[in-house]
């Protein structure tokens, strides 16, 4: 944290969301939706989850009473950003045929749907974001919808305080405060019955929005105190993954007997791929009209575990749940190493919350750790 | 990863709105179609915005048949001179289907050209071998057709084509005469033929003991089924060809073509975009795993 480090009340935190309102972001926040913490379009303080917790473990999630006033008192929700930049289904182009004209639109100007203010990004899924612009801005061809929606957005990042039973951002080096990448980021504190917002600057474009609001700047003890409830935090992390020569483990395991265990739990239910902040994996779809003079392509997410993802005709390459969870947890931890120089799991745990199965990449991690390396005669 | 204080979002956003959307095609018209065989044919496209494709041989686009899809077809035509695009394809299902039964007239839809090439011009001063089965030899033509038009430049050539039966050989007219007047050996080989098939009947891989040319200063390049190329590396490796010398074509079910929807991934390539032509020495050790 740096000298500009200011503090926000309630009303500071309200008149932040105002601000941004008046920018004309969409300002997206945490709600409570039918038992869960899901991201929705918020104007008030009022719709953030006051005095909310959540319990997490594998194939677990419930919320609970805090017992205090807390708005940010919870882990990963649900989803992470990814819906918002990234959505499940976009419109690519449209065509219109007749008998003599074809004519193919895009619908990228103006970028679709008003800028978005993302509030209370985890840090976890900010670096999934960065990792999407690194993967969907910043190679060979870039995604233009998530190009257009990103350059707009704004990002109001939260640091955990309270880490739920399948969180590991700090094995994977990503949380649980927020080090870069934001646009201004919150640290909630609520010593001495005062309910205050520690706010670090990442930005112009952020210092000028908290220009607009009263923010006081930071005390000495203000700093202090936010850097203890981090640290606490960073201690009370659910789950752990040991990640020294995680790439050599999973490739030298690429036979293992282990793969067989894990696909006799397997569903191949793509749960993990969806809620997963940093999965990528997209398909397309052609709709056509009754006419035939009216088609539209679009992407949609996709996921490496279902069986027509690696169709080749013939047969799809990756036949067998044991060879999709292998690509799974190999992508994540090994490969996307390879490909983009960092882990592809940012460590939020919402593939272990949200397994029906309980599967959970840090025990099987750990289990191929201990299964000795065996080649097998399969090829 | 570029590190998170020097990231910046917004201006890779911009340069990325600037460099355009590769999931847009551009429309061609279908000039002259020909049936080359049963089950395939060739299609001449041309651009109806005029502007013609630049291609390397080896590279592919994502062929678009509207309302029913889009998949990757290698580019068969000459990369040598400005022309038409020009496409085999086999037809083997719906797109496939809907691609070969496109009559002149037709619009379809083109994004690319995508993917590595099969860089033929590094065997100059040296010999080539090609060695394909079935379709494969249609991604090979244009590397054929470059070398052609630089023969000299090179020592020996070689052409070990497999097809399933003597009515699936492609480009027949044109293997005859690159063997006759161009100076390459061209072996084929079938699967089965009738009794008035006076040709060779077998695998593909059995033909390369027969030719003859200098290991250590050869590339090979091979275009065929996945099993098909891991036995002809093996056999050239057994020759002395060196891995980083045979190059292959990998296939991979392909969404985009451009390194973003994942589909096409082997472990840490993207075959779109790291491919599809790769060397055996990058690929050896991924091929030899089951449903990698
Ligand atoms: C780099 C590359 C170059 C190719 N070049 C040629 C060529 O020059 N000529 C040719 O005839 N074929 C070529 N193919 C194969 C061609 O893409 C498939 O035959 C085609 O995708 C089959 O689609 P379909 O809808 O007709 O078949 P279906 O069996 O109905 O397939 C359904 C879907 O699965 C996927 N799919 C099926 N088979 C393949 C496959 N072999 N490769 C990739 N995706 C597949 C496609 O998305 C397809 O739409 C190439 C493939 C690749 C990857
Ligand atoms: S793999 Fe699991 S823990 Fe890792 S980022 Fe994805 S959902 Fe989160
Ligand atoms: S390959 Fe699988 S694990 Fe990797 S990004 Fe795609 S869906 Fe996620
Ligand atoms: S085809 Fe989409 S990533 Fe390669």
């Amino acid at each position: 944290m740096t000298d500009d480090t200011r503090v926000l009340g309630l009303a500071g935190l309200q008149a932040l969301i105002d601000a941004l309102g008046l920018r004309g972001y969409t300002v997206i926040g945490p709600t409570v939706r039918d038992g869960a913490i899901v991201n929705a379009p918020i104007s008030s303080l009022d719709d953030l989850p006051r005095g909310i917790g959540d319990e997490q473990d594998a194939a677990h999630y419930r919320l609970r009473d805090r017992g205090d006033e807390a708005l940010f008192g919870f882990a990963a929700g649900a989803q992470s950003a990814k819906p918002v930049l990234f959505p499940s289904d976009e419109l690519l182009w449209r065509s219109r045929r007749t008998a003599d004209v074809t004519v193919i639109d895009r619908e990228v100007e103006p970028p679709p749907g008003p800028p978005y203010a993302l509030i209370g990004v985890r840090s976890c899924d900010l670096r999934a974001i960065l990792m999407h612009d690194q993967i969907l801005l910043e190679r060979t061809a870039a995604d233009v919808h998530y190009a257009a929606r990103r350059a707009e957005s704004f990002v109001v990042a939260v640091a955990c305080t309270d880490p739920a039973g399948t969180c590991f951002c700090v094995s994977m080096d990503t949380g649980p405060s927020p080090r870069g990448g934001y646009d201004l980021a919150l640290t909630e504190l609520y010593a001495d019955g005062e309910h205050r917002f520690v706010v670090a600057v990442g930005t112009d474009r952020g210092a000028e929005v908290l220009a607009e609001v009263a923010a006081t700047t930071a005390t000495a003890d203000d700093v202090a105190v936010a850097e203890r409830v981090i640290t606490e935090a960073s201690g009370r992390m659910g789950r752990a993954l040991q990640t020294d020569g995680l790439k050599y483990l999973l490739y030298a395991n690429v036979e293992s007997p282990h793969w067989d265990d894990v696909a006799s739990r397997c569903l191949a239910c793509t749960n993990c791929t969806l809620v997963c902040p940093t999965c990528f994996c997209t398909s397309v779809e052609d709709v056509t009209d009754l006419t035939g003079v009216n088609a539209e392509r679009h992407r949609v997410w996709d996921s490496c575990f279902s069986e027509e993802f690696s169709y080749i005709h013939g047969g799809s390459v990756r036949e067998s749940t044991r060879s999709r969870y292998r690509q799974w947890i190999t992508h994540k931890l090994a490969a996307w190493e390879d490909q983009f120089g960092s882990f592809g799991c940012v460590g939020c745990g919402r593939c272990i919350t949200w397994c029906p199965a309980g599967i959970d990449i840090t025990v099987e991690a750990a289990a191929l750790r201990g299964t000795p390396r065996k080649t097998s005669q399969r090829s | 990863m570029t590190s998170l204080a020097e990231h910046d979002h917004a201006d890779a956003a911009a340069h990325a709105l600037a460099a355009g959307d590769a999931m847009l095609p551009r429309p061609y018209r279908v000039v002259r179609t020909r049936q080359d065989t049963r089950d395939t044919v060739t299609l001449q496209l041309e651009p109806v915005d005029g502007v013609p494709l630049k291609f390397s041989a080896g590279q592919f686009t994502m062929l678009h048949a509207f309302g029913v899809g889009e998949v990757p077809i290698s580019i068969s035509g000459d990369p040598t001179k400005e022309g038409l695009l020009e496409h085999t394809i086999r037809n083997v299902g719906s797109v496939s289907g809907a691609l070969v039964a496109a009559a002149p007239g037709t619009i379809l839809a083109v994004r690319g050209p995508f993917g590595t090439g099969w860089d033929v011009s590094d065997g100059m001063g040296g010999d080539v071998v090609f060695i394909t089965g079935g379709i494969g030899l249609a991604p090979l033509r244009p590397a054929i057709l470059e070398l052609l038009a630089n023969r000299e430049k090179y020592n020996r050539v070689a052409l070990l084509y497999g097809a399933r039966t003597p009515d699936d050989i492609l480009f027949g007219d044109e293997l005859r005469k690159w063997a006759d007047l161009l100076g390459i050996v061209v072996e084929v080989t079938v699967d089965s033929g009738p009794h008035s098939w006076r040709g060779r009947v077998g695998l593909v891989t059995q033909l390369i003991p027969r030719i003859a040319f200098d290991p250590a200063n050869t590339v090979a390049l091979v275009c065929g089924p996945e099993v098909m190329m891991r036995a002809c590396a093996t056999a050239l490796r057994g020759r002395g060809v060196p891995a980083a010398s045979i190059r292959l074509s990998m296939e991979r079910n392909m969404k985009c073509g451009v390194g973003l929807c994942g589909h096409c991934q082997l472990r840490e390539l993207f075959i779109c975009v790291d491919g599809p032509v790769l060397t055996y020495e990058r690929l050896a050790p991924l091929m030899s795993r089951w449903e990698l």
